[in-house]
């Protein structure tokens, strides 16, 4: 469908059209030069570039429908927004935009300018009118993982129907509790939203549809351990980018079917590489759409990118909700347990101590046999930024070489990126 | 016919560098500024000259690429950042080096090397060009002072003030206001020599240091730079801390021996 066709429905929703039809614009060509002028891509990739295209159209559109059928929309920022809950009220989960420079200005008029670029990006897109997931939800869930997000949420509360879950900062028995009780506040504001009632039935449902997800996902990163390397980093990042847009269903199979033409692929001894080609990963920061550029200068320096330890990858799919305990359970209360000790395990830097995800990075570049790490850290992110010191250790100690990157959204440190990454790729040969 | 010629050129932000090599022995080295074309500069430079291998270096490398089909030259151009290229010329200069500190028009690196010349780990500036030759070029201007001479005119000084900004804007208010409280000039100069150098120890430690340390780059050439490095790290000159004759060639003879290493 054209642009046109979908332009009564953003002016429904009140986007700034022209500023939003700009936006598509530079996400258009971005992701030509990004993504189209790949080679040997998969013939899976179809369904990434449909869905991308369609982003703000189609999906936006399934999102109305829904909505006039009497479904809530909730959109977050945050794997620790227990999305089987939202899936268990009847609701559409949907992850917001973040990863653009866009209404900067705007958004420095409410958050401080030291400020990392994805909280600016999701409160700039809200206050440039040019996010239509945004504006088509009936609550935003916030979550208190770091300082810059957690205050942000009090200035963008201004703005949208706001909702703020409470991440403790330590794995104590108190903490445990503590999140325990915030799935339940969370559980009951879902059942006001929708008026809906969320049994046992309802949340293994939820429960189910996200397990059956993260298991593709992990399917995929499994296979992604073969040389030469099946699929680029950039699709594997953008098919975890995804994952927080497309009807999770619907992901699932496609992602399924995508990981069949992988294993095809690995029979063969194919790939979007040469076997022996410089294999690094990426750990750090979430890059959530449409942020590609380290990916970008990473691959286009002659590396493949085999595994990604962040939000938007490996630490949003790692783990599940524990399957037998979920088919055993008969109660609400053995339910909640099972997601809460899930949740409980994402090993988020906003937690001291983190040590977990030291074990979890070497494993991972281990597994995904990767030569080095690349760790991503987003400009005045102070959780990561601390970790980058103690990956650092551990991946030297595991024989894993690691670079350290601190960067934003803009695009002036491109030259000297590449001249760093490329020189890190010399080293490793 | 001599025998097999191998070309190296770094593409800098201030300067480029030719350095062509024959038979091991380096036959030619020459330096242009780089203006706004550096494609221009690069032909002037390599123009008239039998070349049989060729690799580039700096932040204009790819600029190189096509260079040689233009220039009628049979070689492929091999592009490597300057990080590998310093590493491989201050190895073939000082084969003991462990370390190797290049301070350029607009970047700073710290290399720590393996035995064979190799580059192990590395720091850089970030985007911006603080402390680097960017720095001593602009601070030099607010004395008037040709940036050839102003470590000279530095070590004139006797008692350095702290000067605590890295940022070459801020570091000239900083030393405008100590102007203005009538510190002697010289001291002020003196200063601004010394922030660079503790900017450029920390970065020397994060990747490791040991000695012999190899000093390349533009501001090796800086006779102040030099000292107040040298007695920062208890290094002795020559020894511990050794800078070559031609010290902004160091990257384009890396690029010249990576070249003469290519079939």
């Amino acid at each position: 469908m054209s642009n046109a066709a979908y332009k009564e429905m953003w002016e429904k929703l009140d986007l700034d059209v022209p500023a939003h039809d700009a936006l598509l614009e530079v996400l258009g060509k971005f992701y030509g030069d990004i993504y189209m002028s790949q080679q040997g891509r998969l013939q899976g990739a179809e369904y990434l570039d449909f869905v991308l295209s369609e982003v703000h159209g189609l999906r936006i559109k399934e999102i109305q429908d829904a909505k006039a059928q009497g479904r809530k929309v909730v959109g977050s920022f945050c794997v620790f927004v227990p999305e089987e809950l939202t899936l268990a009220a009847d609701a559409v989960h949907v992850g917001l935009c973040a990863g653009a420079d866009a209404g900067k200005e705007a958004a420095e008029r409410i958050v401080p300018r030291n400020t990392c670029a994805l909280i600016k990006s999701f409160v700039g897109f809200k206050l440039a009118k040019i996010c239509p997931f945004t504006e088509s939800c009936d609550m935003i869930v916030g979550e208190t993982t770091c300082d810059g997000k957690k205050k942000a949420y009090e200035a963008f509360g201004e703005y949208v129907n706001m909702y703020v879950m409470e991440v403790p900062q330590c794995k104590n028995a108190s903490d445990r509790d503590l999140f325990k009780s915030e799935i339940l506040r969370y559980k009951a504001e879902l059942e006001t939203l929708t008026g809906k009632t969320i049994g046992v039935e309802e949340l293994k449902r939820g429960i189910g549809i996200v397990n059956a997800k993260r298991k593709a996902l992990q399917r995929l990163t499994a296979l992604r351990a073969a040389d030469p390397a099946p699929i680029s980093g950039r699709d594997a990042l953008l098919i975890n980018q995804i994952s927080f847009y497309d009807d999770p269903v619907r992901f699932t199979a496609k992602i399924n079917e995508l990981c069949d033409e992988i294993e095809k692929r690995i029979a063969t001894g194919e790939g979007v590489a040469p076997k022996g080609t410089p294999r690094l990963m990426l750990a750090g920061c979430p890059m959530a759409v449409p942020n590609w550029k380290l990916p970008y200068v990473i691959e286009s320096a002659g590396a493949v990118i085999v595994g990604e330890e962040s939000c938007i990858g490996t630490r949003n799919t790692r783990d599940l909700v524990d399957e037998e305990a979920v088919a055993k359970a008969t109660t609400m209360d053995e339910l909640v347990d099972a997601l809460t000790d899930r949740y409980m395990r994402i090993d988020c830097a906003c937690f001291t101590p983190n040590d977990e995800r030291l074990d979890n990075v070497t494993a991972l570049a281990r597994d995904v046999k990767a030569q080095g790490v690349i760790h991503y850290s987003l400009l005045f992110c102070q959780p990561y930024a601390h970790e980058t010191f103690k990956v650092d250790k551990a991946l030297a100690a595991a024989g894993v070489p690691m670079l350290a990157i601190e960067t934003d959204y803009g695009m002036e440190d491109v030259e000297q990126l590449k001249t760093r990454v490329q020189a890190f790729i010399e080293t490793l040969e | 016919m001599g025998g097999e010629r191998s070309a190296g050129i770094d593409i800098g932000s201030r300067s480029i560098e030719l350095v062509l090599l024959e038979d091991g022995e380096m036959v030619v080295s020459r330096r242009l500024p780089t203006t706004f074309d550096p494609l221009r500069q690069c032909r002037t430079l390599l123009s008239g000259q039998r070349i049989s291998r060729m690799a580039a270096t700096g932040y204009g490398r790819e600029l190189a690429a096509g260079l040689a089909g233009e220039l009628g030259l049979p070689v492929t151009v091999e592009r490597i950042t300057e990080i590998k290229a310093h590493a491989l010329g201050a190895y073939a200069r000082f084969p003991q080096a462990r370390t190797v500190l290049d301070i350029g028009g607009q970047d700073t690196k710290a290399i720590a090397l393996s035995g064979g010349g190799k580059a192990l780990k590395f720091e850089m500036n970030d985007r911006c060009a603080a402390g680097t030759g960017k720095f001593l070029e602009y601070t030099a201007g607010v004395f008037q002072i040709p940036v050839e001479e102003f470590g000279n005119y530095a070590l004139e000084g006797d008692e350095a003030p702290v000067i605590n900004s890295m940022c070459t804007v801020f570091a000239e208010t900083e030393a405008t206001s100590l102007m203005a409280r009538g510190v002697k000039p010289q001291n002020i100069a003196l200063g601004l020599h010394d922030a660079i150098v503790k900017r450029t120890v920390n970065m020397l430690n994060r990747v490791g240091l040991a000695f012999p340390l190899v000093f390349a780059g533009g501001v090796a050439n800086n006779p102040c730079v030099r000292e107040l490095l040298a007695k920062a790290l208890s290094a002795a000159p020559g020894e511990e801390l050794l800078t070559p004759p031609d010290p902004d060639m160091n990257g384009a003879l890396g690029a010249a021996l990576w070249a003469a290493r290519q079939d």
